[in-house]
């Protein structure tokens, strides 16, 4: 029980972290990116590589990919992105979606079909007990680290300048700008740290998920329900979200296996019923 | 009504000729019609291709019903097309093998889980809809993997077993038979889904999707509008995908995979929506597409697939509608004689 | 609470408000507004920008749920009948911003509404070229506001002021009691207003205006009671003489001498 509650928690931890970033392009960017697991999937393969290939080390990795990941969002946002703020969801789907296949299928061309997996330095692997809970060492390790950056993230938007120009850009692009603050660079600097974090979020879940091609297609409903679940304007809404369905997620394999992803499905969907708006309940004041 | 002058009389006439100008048969729709005899007669020895492209076509006109008329976006139509599909071809495998009444069946199932899911997708905006049409058929297919007993789960589900068309027609092994099947239904169809287009509720679509607002204001009922064109959208989605599965005698999860409702998306987009034609169109340089470029290899195809996608939206200046407006207007001359140069 | 209630009196009024509040987060756009139209008035609601007329028409015609309070159409309460409802029940109105199809030309707007009223289930699955009556139902209005020889071309293309009139000739497509006109000569060049303010002067005398605007000249011709709204309170209500009057009227809205002068020149030309 216990064991399934950490283990949930962890999940849910690098859940926050993959979907963060997509919380913020489409909870208050109001932009559907649906190519965001695609960043993720360049962090996982970037370091499966690294360390497999170069033999490079796990934690030096960490930051490569999310470097990698960040670039990639930059120039990707700068070139295409930026030309679909303005238009429909829809075109705003269809694009993500075309560029999520040309990721998949490139990362397919270049290392094939199968699973990508990595061995975790010594130091990090193995388990522990506490209170009879089985405590696995990198899990443990997931969560500190999330729980860090979650804390960083929370105090970086709500204390420094930028964080609340980006706030400021978020709430109403005009008069932000009228401010005098550079609403594109703030969104730019934003997609591309979101896109960063979601690179590191694909290393860090190398053990737990691997790195496949399609991975961008398969989690992409877990970074959507995150967001549809706790979209608001900080960065408490999508992280207690986060922590619930990682829980659920977990629970759910464990004890109902036969069920399957259902569990997530649904709650989405009674989630989406219950409140049709949550998503978008600021759209209003646009 | 008996002092109507005769300029009254006279602007009613042409008030009316006006209207009727708007649903009038061009000849370039029964040029268009002409196509699939031709395509049977050239390629002969192509005619499974042929076939997928008269279902893909007609997925594509389920899904302009919903889009381009009733503005209804939605990610994950594959739903009701896979629903079709495991209806028919349950059906087929249990005994249930005359080919019309299957469909027919089909349809209702796909229908009626349209009619249901319609109250969730049409309360929310378009986001919400996105999400709730995606959540729907994930939770679809999941259940069709988990249901293996029923549907086969993972190998597909087998032995479907479809009778002769009235009667009489047998499916045969070169798909002579498939063919005729598939595109009667798609034509049949289509006429109906071209007449309800014409029709009061038609209209009444075309205004929800211009300014849902203003309907409202009016008095329209702009959700039970919405609500039968879902259902209608979902049961024709529901045909194509029974007749996948008669015409192959075969379904698979992915019938209902989230690259299905994607892919049909991208049909559209190609084609244009709104003017019915758009779905079939698609349909048709989508599926030469796919034969040229998997040639190749999948992987390449899904490369493609996806560089045409960021193309399409990019390059059209309004999205969807701005590159109708480009398809629209390459095909303006055939398909709108009277729109433009003016009737009158 | 407030109590300017109409006992009796239901069958010579058209609509009544009666003690109608609305708050949004925290904020009051309207507060405690109570109005009674006899059939046929011509009424008149000026206010200055942001003293919530929008939101008491959306109030009225049901896009909004008041906090408090009722309304009353013909004598009914409709306070929780949807939009579509009190349409049904002869309530429509116009919008400041044109609300048109641009895909649809003014023929097949106007058939759409009028088959929209007439709500026939079988005739929903016929087609639009079979709907001779509302057909000719919809040219007949279309020529009365002068529309008539641009009804077969696209709305989109059509020149503001014809669009304008658009706006009204779909309100009355829905043959109401009583109409909400906002600002129907809002953008409109001077010029032209006379057209607009024409045709809404020739409607019959049985369905009851509401005129929202900002020209007061308009105002006082149209006008023969005045409800002044500011802070999404009723400031005051009476004739256009008492309106321009009205010292407090001028302090808030008017701006002085001119409006008196407009008002009586407006009332002898009229």
């Amino acid at each position: 029980m216990l064991t399934v509650l950490f283990d949930g928690v962890a999940y849910g931890m690098l859940l926050f972290i993959l979907s963060c970033g997509l919380s913020v392009t489409l909870g208050m960017m109001n932009f559907v990116n649906l190519a965001h697991g695609a960043f993720a999937m360049i962090g996982g393969y970037a370091t499966a590589q690294l360390m497999n290939e170069a033999g490079v080390p796990f934690l030096a990795c960490l930051p490569v990919a999310f470097l990698i990941a960040a670039v990639l969002g930059l120039v990707l946002e700068r070139t295409l992105y930026v030309r679909l703020y303005r238009k429909s969801h829809l075109d705003q789907v269809l694009f993500s979606i075309g560029l999520a296949f040309v990721a998949m299928s490139t990362m397919d061309y270049f290392f094939g079909a199968q699973q990508r997996l990595i061995t975790l330095p010594d130091f990090l692997r193995g388990q522990f007990e506490v209170f009879g809970a089985r405590i696995g060492v990198y899990r443990l390790f997931l969560i500190i680290l999330c729980g860090l950056i979650t804390i960083a993230l929370q105090l970086f938007v709500s204390r420094t300048r930028i964080g609340s120009q980006l706030r400021a850009a978020v709430d109403d692009a005009r008069v932000a700008g009228g401010l005098g603050i550079n609403v594109s660079r703030i969104f730019a600097g934003t997609f591309a740290f979101g896109s960063g974090l979601a690179g590191l979020g694909g290393a860090l879940g190398l053990d737990l998920l691997g790195v496949d091609p399609v991975f961008p297609i398969k989690y992409m409903i877990y970074f959507l329900i995150v967001v549809t679940v706790g979209g608001t304007r900080s960065m408490v809404g999508p992280f207690i979200a986060a922590l619930i369905i990682g829980v659920a997620d977990v629970a759910g394999k464990y004890y109902v296996p036969q069920v399957g992803a259902f569990v997530i499905y649904t709650v989405m969907v009674v989630i989406l019923m219950i409140r049709p708006e949550g998503l978008m309940g600021r759209r209003a004041t646009r | 009504m008996s002092a109507v002058s005769e300029t009254g009389l006279a602007s009613r006439a042409a008030a009316h000729a006006s209207l009727v100008a708007a649903r009038r048969l061009r000849p370039a729709e029964i040029a268009f019609w002409l196509m699939p005899i031709a395509g049977y007669f050239l390629f002969p020895d192509r005619l499974a291709l042929l076939s997928e492209i008269a279902i893909l076509g007609l997925f594509a006109l389920s899904l302009d019903i919903l889009l381009g008329f009733a503005g209804i976006v939605s990610l994950g139509h594959a739903a009701f097309f896979g629903l079709g599909a495991y209806t028919a071809g349950i059906l087929g495998k249990y005994g249930w093998t005359e080919p019309l009444s299957g469909l027919a069946i089909a349809a209702l199932v796909a229908g009626a889980v349209g009619f249901i899911t319609s109250f969730l997708v049409l309360r929310g905006n378009d986001l919400t809809r996105l999400m709730v049409t995606l959540g729907v058929s994930l939770m679809l297919a999941e259940a069709a993997n988990r249901l293996g007993w029923l549907t086969g789960g993972a190998d597909g589900l087998t032995g479907v077993m479809i009778g002769p068309v009235f009667g009489v027609f047998e499916f045969d092994i070169f798909g002579v038979t498939a063919y005729w099947y598939a595109v009667g239904v798609l034509f049949v169809l289509f006429c109906l889904a071209r007449y309800l287009a014409s029709s009061v509720f038609g209209l009444t679509l075309r205004g929800i999707k211009g300014n849902s607002l203003r309907m409202a204001a009016i008095g329209a009922p702009v959700n039970l509008n919405l609500v039968t064109a879902y259902t209608i959208g979902a049961a024709y989605a529901g045909v194509a995908g029974g007749l996948l599965a008669q015409t192959t005698q075969f379904a698979s999860l992915d019938v209902l995979e989230f690259q299905r409702s994607a892919e049909v998306l991208l049909v559209l987009l190609i084609g244009g929506s709104g003017y019915l034609y758009g779905g079939l169109i698609g349909a048709v340089l989508f599926k030469l597409m796919h034969d040229l470029l998997s040639d190749l290899t999948p992987q390449y195809w899904q490369f493609w697939l996806g560089i045409l996608l960021v193309v399409l939206v990019l390059s059209s200046r309004e999205g969807v509608r701005g590159l109708y407006l480009r398809v629209a207007a390459r095909f303006a001359r055939s398909r709108h004689p009277g729109r433009k140069g003016g009737a009158a | 609470m407030n109590a300017i209630a109409s006992p009796g009196v239901a069958g010579s009024t058209a609509l009544a408000a009666e003690g109608l509040v609305k708050h949004f987060n925290g904020i009051t756009a309207t507060d405690n507004v109570s109005l009674t139209l006899p059939r046929g008035a011509r009424h008149a609601l000026i206010g200055p920008n942001g003293a919530g007329k929008t939101t008491l028409i959306n109030l009225l015609t049901g896009v909004l749920k008041p906090s408090a309070g009722r309304i009353l159409l013909a004598g009914e309460d409709v306070t929780t009948a949807s939009a579509q409802q009190r349409v049904q029940r002869g309530l429509a109105r116009t919008f400041q911003i044109n609300q048109l199809y641009a895909e649809l030309t003014p023929l097949e707007t106007l058939v759409m509404a009028i088959m929209q009223r007439r709500g026939n289930l079988m005739r929903w699955w016929q087609p639009v070229t079979r709907q001779r009556e509302a057909c000719d139902e919809a040219v007949a209005l279309l020529e009365r506001l002068g529309l008539g020889s641009v009804m077969a071309e696209r709305t989109s293309t059509l020149a503001y002021g014809k669009r304008r009139l658009l706006e009204v000739a779909l309100a009355l497509a829905c043959q109401p009691q009583v109409l909400l006109l906002d600002e129907p000569a809002a953008g409109v060049p001077h010029g032209e207003r006379d057209e607009i303010l024409e045709t809404i002067s020739e409607l019959p005398r049985d369905v009851t205006l509401v005129l929202i605007e900002h020209d007061m000249e308009m105002v006082f011709r149209f006008a023969e009671r005045i409800s002044v709204l500011v802070s999404g309170a009723l400031a005051m209500e009476g004739t256009p003489e008492e309106v321009a009057a009205s010292p407090l009227v001028r302090e808030v809205y008017l701006g002085g001498a001119h409006a008196t002068a407009t008002a009586a020149h407006a009332r002898k030309g009229a």
